[in-house]
């Protein structure tokens, strides 16, 4: 298992993996927004928690396919299957090595790029502790959603709709719980139903993606 | 024993190919599986390793499974001869990768990259990682494509060595190994008889 997650790490760093990619497309959205929406800081504080976790959330999409589809096109996803590891383990492993790569970049970098759009002085602590407990969620149902395209050429695009209407009620609580943080509010809630989201999704959805390839690898 | 078959049924797209195939393979022998294009070489050897299920009849194997190789090497491009190596080893839980390094003649070659390899290196590559393996049955699909002559007599002693040490081997291949104790089996004898159309729901099945 070991193993499998430093194999993952590796690739993604070594040229061509892939990390960095949802980085810098989370610094793009968030430095265009400002000049799409105008300078003005109240504005801007208002909308940022929110432009923020939509960022994160469409830099995480960026990098969904590639989580299974290189290992089904080189052979290596059926080596794994038959492999003496159990495949819900593949994928659990697969979903942190993803999240390692993207989620935990995203959230570090987050309140950096908050600075960008007036967030809240009161926000950047909030954000950062919704991301934490939101990306995990993203990467788990990403990997769900790779599991069930990894048989179609060019699954991209039913990747993200399918997974996108998932992902929605994670990023309400976290975009709340960060707009809720920023204005003094209660964040206790919010940042509940995010966790018992994110837990959820870890429990259930390993062994519903191991399901999954195991229809689409015959 | 090793392996036996029983009266084993494949489908490949939803068409039933084979049916009734059934052998058994004892430590230390080998198998070759036989036919022309399409018979349903490669459906039968995933269905043996648990890639899909069977349509009817069951296949017995080691408590520990099977080691497959199938067409594709499952190499990573940017990592290194070494590094893929040392992967499967450890998701084998074997440690030392030099025995199996040497037996497939690349030891000069453990520190370049996958993707600056030839494609007969990336199948010795393939092949070494069934040394790595240390399964007792070996299921290998085409294992001599894009070898020459020298790589498959490396292949042949590898396969005889692991037969000597009480391993079997299942696999399908057109070309002579030079394995004179490997036993034939020709799969045209077991083609699937084709249910006549309009019969049960094979023919939608088909077109999904």
């Amino acid at each position: 298992m070991l193993a499998l997650l430093l194999r993952d790490l590796r690739l993604a760093t070594r040229a061509g993996g892939g990390f960095g990619l949802s980085l810098a497309f989370f610094l793009i959205v968030t430095v265009l927004v400002p000049f799409g929406v105008g300078p003005e800081g109240g504005t801007l504080s208002r909308i940022a928690p929110g432009i923020l976790w939509v960022g994160a959330l469409l830099a995480c999409l960026l990098s969904l396919d590639r989580i299974f589809a290189l290992d089904r096109e080189d052979g290596s996803l059926d080596l794994l299957a038959t492999a003496p590891i159990p495949l819900e383990g593949v994928v659990a492993v697969k979903a942190l090595a993803h999240w390692l790569t993207t989620g935990l970049p995203l959230t570090l970098a987050a309140p950096v790029l908050g600075v960008l759009l007036h967030l809240p002085g009161p926000g950047f602590a909030w954000l950062t502790l919704s991301l934490a407990a939101g990306t995990p969620a993203l990467s788990i149902i990403g990997t769900f959603g790779a599991a069930l395209t990894v048989g179609l050429k060019r699954g991209g695009l039913l990747l993200s709709l399918l997974v996108l209407p998932l992902y929605i009620p994670t990023l309400i609580f976290g975009a709340e719980a960060a707009r809720r943080g920023g204005e003094g509010l209660a964040t206790f809630t919010p940042l509940l139903m995010q966790g018992g989201i994110t837990l959820g999704a870890l429990a259930i959805l390993p062994f519903a993606a191991a399901a999954a390839i195991r229809v689409n690898l015959r | 024993m090793m392996l036996s078959v029983h009266d084993l049924a494949v489908s490949r797209g939803g068409i039933a190919i084979l049916e009734r195939v059934g052998f058994v393979l004892d430590p230390g022998e080998a198998l070759v599986l036989r036919g022309p294009n399409g018979i349903g070489k490669t459906t039968l050897l995933r269905s043996i390793a648990g890639l899909q299920p069977p349509v009817a009849g069951r296949a017995e194997l080691p408590p520990e499974g099977a080691a497959y190789a199938g067409h594709a090497d499952g190499l990573k491009a940017t990592l290194s001869v070494a590094e893929n190596l040392t992967f499967w080893a450890r998701i084998y839980g074997q440690g030392d990768i030099a025995p199996a390094l040497h037996a497939m003649d690349l030891e000069g070659l453990a520190e370049r990259p996958a993707q600056n390899l030839s494609a007969g290196q990336k199948r010795r590559l393939g092949l070494a990682r069934l040394l790595v393996t240390g399964r007792r049955l070996w299921l290998l699909d085409e294992p001599t494509v894009s070898l020459d002559t020298a790589s498959v007599a490396l292949f042949a002693a590898a396969i005889r060595a692991h037969l000597a040490s009480g391993g079997a081997a299942l696999m399908a291949t057109h070309i002579d190994l030079g394995l004179e104790e490997a036993r034939i089996l020709d799969l045209t004898p077991f083609r699937a008889t084709l249910p006549a159309p309009g019969q049960g729901g094979g023919f939608d099945e088909a077109f999904a």
